[in-house]
């Protein structure tokens, strides 16, 4: 379950996991190599992750989830906007 | 010879009501309410089926669903709990996989190899020669314990239903009755799930006070407002935050029902499953558990034996010792608490004498072991505990629990009835005031849209009910089956543990224990202390294996519920269906494929005029001061500078490169745009367009109007005179030129949008109406263009044409690797731009180069049309492959695109494409994408 701040608490089959967001480097001066951490890797810890889930099926907006991996425990969710 | 007793007290058998059915083909009869194993077994059966491996006789053991020898046949349905499901007039009940019968089996022969049956003898045997692999999985294939099935089965109804109940228990007894009545009494919900046909647990077998008691908790649970009772129901698996999967199949009309419920507290009430006690022979007909006699006594009315040795270390042994004796039997009671023990049961067939501790040989055909319990943990594991051992008391007991899941009764500890019943009311007291609080916590959260509930207030305290006092009674000092389904004994767990699979998850997968139908609930105890017995380590060392849901079997009709198919069509759907398009179901669409020859439909088009409906085409709707920047952004090409009444066709990337949709963007005022997608990517890009105006806080309102407008392409030469009379928009090409878009009316439908765009590669204008107004339009043209030639073409004749121009499609002609440059759009990645989806790596391939290319492709044999993935090979490498192809009609020939390394790309080059049939096709790579009219002078007419 979360907790949509617009909507309220709702089954987690409304959102669309987005996992990890790192921050985007700017394209102008980045590597390759860092631009591809930036696609493809990962964090993945065992334990609190912050991630990006996408309210899909409800008011469409991007929030950013604290989540426990271990236990699903949700301990914050926020719209991404601020 | 009966073994129907007088009427007593308790019994849920209706004696009025006698129903006939058959097993193997011979008639029995029992009452309303029997199962088949009492009916039958009141009839005096005693053998009900044969074992997996060894081919042994069995008969009832605990006489309910847990029962591992009582798997039947009725009719068409295998795999029946002849110890759950009620006897119904005219049934058809036959054992499995017994041949040719029960009495007689052929395969008993195995008993006479038995020694070369050993745990994991199929990892060593069955391997080699590898050619008669066939002729093992013939055999092997008998062995099975599974019943028949018919593809004939007549069809039956499942479905799901969703449910917020505040509290559910799970155990309808006493103390889930109790919790339930409590918890309602708060002013919860309640949903009551029992296994059974009945509520009552263990107090339906008990004695005169516990059937009374039983009676008051019935009826108070029948007046309690808010508690809806689910018998014949099992909760079956609990998921995050007490998502709870019920399957009901008690259900008058469907067959078995899902129920998916979200619980705010989940009360686990679900009693002791009792243990087997291994010992030689304990597998014989007519050993049971003190709860499989009690359930025969006193349920059915059924006497299981005359001559019974009862083996009791605790009150449910004695109970059973006592009522066997008033029913009229002869009992020996063996008394484990005073050194009592049995060693063997003797017989051919069934129990015909006991071996006791001391020697003593005793005359029985019914031997009682109750020797302990194991606590289904089921449910609490899947909430995250961790069970742990009591050696006090002989089992394994429930851990830490999270603040929405409590247990309540024998599943753990223990008590008198009246302690179990306050235990339960004291849980479903406390469980219903958490519920409510949970309740008004997501109120809270829904109506504010803050912070997310937090658990306000701490919950009282649990109550604690202590588990007492049992005897550890396992395995007896002679060995015997620890698993009855898999037929797996403790001498082969113990092999097991000398072969080095000396963990419990290693033995349990390498001997198959626990894995059977019961999946470990009669077994896992037995199981762990034997190996704990044979590594020299505690039971409370060992551990215990993972429970997993489904924690009851689920058909596969009630996972997948009613048949929802979502299914989407354009509003001219009738009008396809009348004049007999074949439909083509793309994604949830269904779209007109054609209407006849797609080869005439082609020629149509480009001698005269077509209509087609592409409603599917994504449609976005844009306004605001940043939509230029969005453009910009997810593009790859130019969008600043697009005038007011100008289309222009855009390609997006993903962040890596790849290609990811396409489609035509039109301006159609100042702060206003219309952009379209591919049909399969309008979901896509709408969810990724929004990502990007949210990461970014353009000012950009995006509405998706695929739906809002329904779009008709009218092409071919004849095309501008055709729209010209339905039309006051401006049509000569001076006003009016390609890649161009008006707004106007059409067939006297205002607001529609008319642009000039050109897949096919044909003079053409695509009308977007609004949706509800699209027929009169469709059925305007049809009408207005007769003495054109005006006819419909539908998706194939588009493809083919589509393809004669070269026109890629994403997802046909590029795949999850295509990357912009190898699709050929150089001329659309403007490399120069400070920064658009894909940029980086686009770059990079520019600079490093050497990437695949997509090209056209025509066979040297123009009869040839290779089929689509057709390999593109050199040698032994393989290094592209056919990604469209078709006849084309319009040049008589196959044409195709492809992919091709860059080594093969260049113009004239010959390849070799590989056809299904093994033989290789001569090909040449063509100068352009289009095979006809390159320069594209049709469209720009």
């Amino acid at each position: 379950m979360i907790t949509c701040p617009h909507c309220g608490p709702r089954a987690s089959s409304e959102f669309t996991h987005r996992g990890e967001a790192p921050d985007r480097p700017g394209p102008a001066q980045v590597s390759p190599e860092a631009w591809r951490e930036y696609l493809y890797t990962r964090d993945n810890a065992a334990g609190p992750v912050t991630e990006e889930w996408f309210h899909v099926s409800g008011c469409r907006r991007f929030l950013v989830v604290e989540r426990d991996s271990r236990t699903n425990e949700v301990t914050s969710v926020r719209d991404r906007s601020g | 010879m009966s073994r129907r007793l007088p009427p007593r007290d308790g019994e849920v058998i209706d004696r009025s009501q006698t129903v006939t059915f058959t097993w193997n083909g011979a008639r029995h009869s029992g009452y309303v309410g029997d199962t088949i194993a009492s009916a039958l077994a009141a009839d005096g059966v005693s053998i009900f089926s044969r074992s997996l491996k060894y081919r042994r006789r069995r008969g009832i053991v605990t006489a309910g669903f847990l029962d591992p020898n009582l798997m039947v046949q009725v009719g068409d349905e295998p795999n029946v709990r002849a110890g759950h499901r009620l006897v119904e007039e005219g049934m058809q009940v036959s054992a499995q996989n017994a041949w040719p019968s029960l009495n007689v089996d052929a395969k008993s022969a195995s008993r006479l190899i038995s020694r070369f049956l050993s745990p994991g003898f199929y990892y060593k045997t069955f391997i080699k020669p590898r050619m008669l692999w066939p002729v093992y999985q013939r055999v092997l294939r008998r062995f099975g314990y599974g019943g028949t099935l018919s593809v004939d089965s007549a069809r039956r109804r499942y479905d799901h239903r969703f449910a917020h109940p505040d509290v559910v228990v799970a155990g309808g007894g006493p103390a889930g009755m109790a919790a339930a009545i409590a918890a309602a009494d708060t002013g919860a919900s309640v949903m009551l799930v029992e296994e059974e046909h009945h509520l009552g647990g263990h107090l339906r077998w008990g004695d005169e006070a516990d059937l009374a008691a039983l009676r008051r908790l019935r009826t108070r649970v029948e007046q309690a407002p808010g508690i809806e009772v689910l018998t014949d129901s099992v909760v079956a698996g609990r998921y995050d935050h007490n998502w709870v999967a019920i399957l009901q199949r008690s259900h008058p009309q469907v067959t078995e029902r899902m129920i998916k419920a979200r619980a705010k507290v989940l009360v686990v009430a679900a009693g002791t499953v009792e243990r087997p006690y291994v010992f030689e022979g304990n597998d014989l007909p007519g050993v049971l558990l003190s709860t499989g006699v009690l359930r025969l006594l006193k349920l059915h009315a059924v006497l299981p034996g005359e001559r019974a040795v009862v083996f009791s270390a605790n009150a449910s042994g004695d109970a059973a010792a006592a009522d066997l004796e008033s029913a009229g039997a002869a009992v020996t009671l063996v008394d484990a608490r005073i050194g009592g023990g049995i060693t063997a049961a003797k017989g051919r067939g069934r129990v015909r004498r006991v071996v006791l501790a001391d020697g003593t040989e005793v005359e029985a055909d019914l031997l009682v072991t109750a020797t302990g319990w194991t606590t289904p943990t089921a449910l609490l594991n899947m909430a995250g505990s961790r069970p742990v051992y009591s050696q006090r008391a002989a089992r394994f007991l429930p851990g830490d629990l999270p603040s929405d899941v409590m247990v309540a009764g024998g599943v753990c500890g223990d008590g008198e009835r009246d302690d179990i019943i306050e235990h339960g009311t004291a849980v479903g007291d406390e469980a219903g005031r958490r519920a409510l609080r949970t309740r008004s916590n997501w109120r809270a959260a829904g109506a504010t849209g803050g912070a997310p509930p937090t658990d306000v207030s701490e919950p009282s305290a649990t109550p604690i009910l202590e588990p007492g006092d049992h005897p550890e009674l396992y395995r007896s000092t002679t060995h015997g089956l620890v698993d009855f389904s898999e037929d797996v004994g403790s001498k082969d767990l113990v092999a097991a543990v000398t072969e080095g699979y000396d963990t419990i998850e290693l033995s349990k997968r390498y001997t198959t224990a626990t894995m059977g139908p019961l999946q470990g609930k009669l077994e896992v105890g037995n199981t762990v202390a034997v190996v704990a017995s044979a590594t020299g380590r505690s039971i409370a060392e060992t551990g215990t294996t993972t429970w997993r849901p489904p924690y009851a079997p689920v058909s596969l009709g009630a996972l997948a519920g009613r048949n929802h198919e979502p299914v989407r069509h354009s509003p001219l759907q009738a009008w396809h269906v009348r004049n007999g398009a074949r439909p083509l179901i793309a994604g949830q669409w269904i779209r007109p494929d054609r209407y006849g020859d797609p080869a005439d439909e082609v020629r149509n088009v480009r001698s005269n005029v077509g209509i087609i409906d592409v409603t599917p085409l994504g449609k976005i709707d844009l306004r605001g001061p940043d939509v230029p920047t969005l453009l910009e952004f997810v593009y790859t090409n130019r969008w600043q500078k697009l005038a007011v009444g100008s289309v222009r066709y855009g390609v997006m990337c993903t962040e890596d490169g790849v290609v990811f949709d396409d489609g035509v963007v039109g301006r159609l005022g100042d702060s206003r745009w219309l952009m379209t997608t591919t049909s399969g990517g309008a979901g896509r890009v709408w969810n990724w367009l929004d990502d990007w105006i949210q990461a970014r806080g353009w000012d950009v309102r995006m509405t998706a109007v695929t739906d809002g407008y329904a779009s008709i392409n009218v092409a071919g030469p004849r095309s501008r005179e055709l729209l010209e009379r339905l039309t006051d928009i401006e049509l000569a090409p001076e006003a009016f030129g390609y890649m161009e878009v008006r707004l106007g009316a059409v067939a006297g439908v205002a607001g529609c949008v008319v642009w000039r765009i050109g897949f096919t590669g044909e003079l053409s204008y695509e009308v977007h109406i609004p949706a509800g107004f699209a027929m009169a339009v469709w059925e305007a043209l049809i009408e207005a263009g007769t003495d054109l030639g005006v006819a419909p073409f539908g998706i194939e004749a588009q493809r083919i044409m589509r393809l004669e121009k070269g026109h890629f499609i994403v997802g046909q002609d590029t795949d999850g690797l295509t990357r912009g440059l190898t699709a050929g759009l150089d001329w659309a990645i403007k490399l120069d731009k400070p920064d658009f989806s894909g940029k980086p790596e686009l770059a990079w391939q520019f600079e490093r180069g050497g990437y695949p290319r997509l090209v056209a492709i025509q066979p040297e044999n123009p009869a040839v049309v290779p089929e689509e993935a057709s390999q593109i090979i050199e040698g032994t490498d393989i290094i592209g492959r056919i990604t469209s192809s078709r006849w084309s009609p319009t040049l008589e020939r196959g044409i195709c695109l492809g992919q091709v390394a860059a080594s093969h790309a260049a113009a004239g080059t010959v390849v070799t494409v590989r056809l299904r049939d093994g033989s290789e096709a001569r090909a040449r790579v063509m100068e352009h994408h289009a095979h006809f009219d390159p320069d594209g002078e049709r469209l720009r007419g």
